[in-house]
């Protein structure tokens, strides 16, 4: 049986309720970190685990942790980010709305490992239901003396808020999240200084997915060696992946890391196949900015080796040829889906959530956003293509923050995988635009 | 004088509570969400100005902020506002004939409000429901996997529940 951390007993019991969560083990690692062992200890655990923040950078924990300034004579503080608004990324919600106790018991063992006695949840205020959810968990958790002032009588307090936003994809970037947080518009910080050492309120700040910090106490629990004999190499661990699209079971499913791709879309214990018969045509395997694989490329590597769930099998091949496991956000499209009208529904996407700081993001997502609908209305021409190329190219590593790269990449892969579908719409306008028209001059990819 | 209801007035101070000494500028986003629940939905500039005076901030730190995230209304709405994902993974499982079919029940095209003040038709960008799109939202009620004939009961659900309240 494959190892499940976050879902092992999802479903046995109503995990929401503390006495229930205390059934299965819940809240030992705390017990166990402010017993046996020092904050440097835990920080030393993470590290060696191999845990890799699940938000999308896939950053090493233990290391981003270790950066925090302990110096500045500022308290320190641990944020949560449950923004979680990657277009295909579902997951943190199941995890929050299915079993909040383990967030809260990641956090605890995490602050302590920081020496921040103050930790906000910052949750997009489209999970309003949820915040619900966390604050009764919180409230249990307090009453049970696993938060609050002397825990578990030990001389470490911590409180634990939640904050809403209200609708900003930019506000998931971390310094955006703490400008958002301190009551602003969401408009990212230059970098550096990171948040380790200027965060929250100038003060030293780790931001971690909530994925990331739910991993947190089974590491503690069996350890870091017992964690990293999980996946495969340097992707340790196991990973939620919210499957949507036009798969035949649609939802959040933990992995080992190293599952095969196909295993993962064919398999009846994960997707079950395409859904009504259709073909699997392409999939954004990571949230919507990661580069769109073809099919014959999901499944193999260039090299033709089975493609893997892993931050490296996924990054095979650069992005000629690869794409990113990023947040788990896995979008899978059968062979009637165009990847015109698909490249610009994104592109709107980005057009209406950059923050508007640099001009290539700005004006670029926009002109891209009106090129796209040119070509998909069919009234572009060749040269359109040539200048979305062009524009993304001038996007991608000129901006404050990473959203601009996020903006170009799935343009960028579109037209480097799909350039005969844009063509195709340009050539054949009246064709391309009846509607349910359906391209099928690339079928070589459909699998 | 409070500008809000004394149950608001309560919650308000217990958020305030949560950051620290001096940061209640913290505050302005879940304040901004009570008031414009408490306001039908949408925040006036009266009502920005009242957050203001109330937190201590330049009415522009408000407007700033208020005009930046999409989930504040500046301008008056339905009283039920369909807030529907228009983004990819929805799209390919039927979000745009959902949309369409929405818009045509109820002759109003996106943004805009139904003359009897009823409803109004928000489109969103990704909700975090992929898996059980398409999807609207009306306040934090999802509503998932729909299908024409369950906008059909959403839609008479919210005629009778403002029929009751009326
Ligand atoms: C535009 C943009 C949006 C992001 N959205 C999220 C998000 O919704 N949730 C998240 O955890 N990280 C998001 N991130 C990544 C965060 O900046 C940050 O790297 C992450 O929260 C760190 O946590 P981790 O190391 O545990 O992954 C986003 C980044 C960018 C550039
Ligand atoms: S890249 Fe875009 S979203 Fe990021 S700071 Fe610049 S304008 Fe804002
Ligand atoms: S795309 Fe509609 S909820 Fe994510």
């Amino acid at each position: 049986m494959p190892q499940k951390i976050f879902l092992e007993h999802t479903g046995k019991a109503d995990l929401t309720q503390i006495e229930h969560y205390l059934k299965f083990g819940g809240y030992s690692s705390v017990a166990k970190a402010l017993n046996t062992l020092t904050p440097e200890e835990v920080v030393a655990e993470v590290k060696k685990s191999g845990l890799r923040g699940r938000g999308g950078a896939g950053f090493s924990t233990g290391m981003k942790w270790s950066f925090l300034d302990k110096k500045s004579g500022n308290p320190a503080y641990l944020v949560c980010n449950a923004d979680e608004s990657e277009p295909g990324t579902f997951k943190d919600r199941y995890l929050m709305e299915f079993n909040p106790h383990m967030l809260l018991e990641g956090m605890i063992v995490s602050a302590y490992a920081l020496a921040a006695n103050t930790a906000y949840i910052y949750i997009r205020g489209e999970y309003w239901y949820l915040i619900d959810i966390l604050e009764k968990a919180i409230a249990q958790a307090h009453a049970k003396g696993f938060l609050g002032k002397n825990i578990l009588g030990k001389p470490y307090s911590l409180e634990i808020y939640v904050h809403p936003g209200a609708g900003a994809y930019i506000c998931g970037e971390e310094t955006a999240l703490l400008e958002s947080l301190e009551g602003k518009r969401g408009n990212p910080r230059i970098k550096p200084p990171f948040p380790a050492v200027y965060g929250l309120y100038g003060c030293p700040t780790v931001v971690n997915n909530v994925e990331t910090l739910a991993a947190v106490p089974w590491i503690i629990n069996n350890g870091s060696a017992a964690y990293a004999t999980i996946g495969i190499g340097a992707s340790t661990g196991t990973k939620l992946i919210s499957a949507c699209g036009n798969v035949k079971k649609r939802g959040v499913y933990e992995i080992e890391l190293g599952l095969p791709v196909e295993e993962f879309i064919f398999s009846d214990e994960y997707c079950g196949g395409m859904a009504n018969g259709k073909k699997l045509k392409a999939c954004v395997p990571g949230g919507s900015s990661v580069p769109v694989l073809p099919a014959h490329l999901l499944l193999k590597t260039e090299k033709g080796e089975p493609r893997l769930l892993t931050y490296e099998s996924l990054a095979d091949g650069g992005f000629k040829t690869g794409s990113m496991l990023g947040s788990g956000g896995f979008i899978v499209y059968d062979h009637e889906q165009c990847m015109v009208r698909n490249t610009w529904n994104f592109t709107r996407f980005y057009r209406h959530e950059s923050c508007g700081q640099c001009s290539p993001c700005r004006e670029g997502t926009g002109w891209m956003e009106k090129i796209l609908y040119k070509i998909e209305t069919g009234k572009g021409n060749m040269a359109d293509i040539d200048l979305l190329w062009d524009i993304q190219r001038r996007i991608e590593g000129n901006t404050i923050c990473p959203l601009g790269d996020a903006a170009a990449w799935p343009v960028a892969s579109a037209i480097r995988h799909f350039r005969h579908e844009f063509e195709w719409h340009v050539t054949n306008p009246a064709e391309a635009t009846k509607p349910g028209a359906v391209y099928n001059g690339n079928l070589l990819s459909v699998v | 004088m409070n500008p809000f209801s004394e149950k608001t007035m309560e919650q308000i101070a217990a958020i305030i509570k949560k950051y620290p000494e001096g940061k209640h500028k913290s505050a302005l986003l879940p304040v901004l969400h009570l008031a414009q629940r408490e306001r039908n939905g949408y925040l006036s500039v009266e009502t920005m100005n009242e957050v203001a005076a109330m937190l201590n901030l330049e009415p522009v730190e408000v407007y700033e902020v208020a005009t930046f995230y999409s989930m504040f209304n500046l301008q008056p709405v339905g009283r039920f506002v369909l807030e529907v994902c228009r983004t990819s993974p929805c799209c390919i499982v039927g979000g745009e004939q959902i949309m369409d079919y929405l818009k045509q029940k109820l002759s109003i095209s996106e943004g805009e409000t139904t003359p009897d003040g009823l409803f109004t038709i928000k489109p969103m960008e990704c909700l975090g429901s992929c898996g059980t799109g398409p999807v609207l939202q009306i306040l934090e009620k999802f509503y998932e996997n729909l299908t024409e004939a369950k906008i059909d009961e959403i839609i008479a659900d919210c005629k009778q529940q403002h029929a009751v309240l009326n």
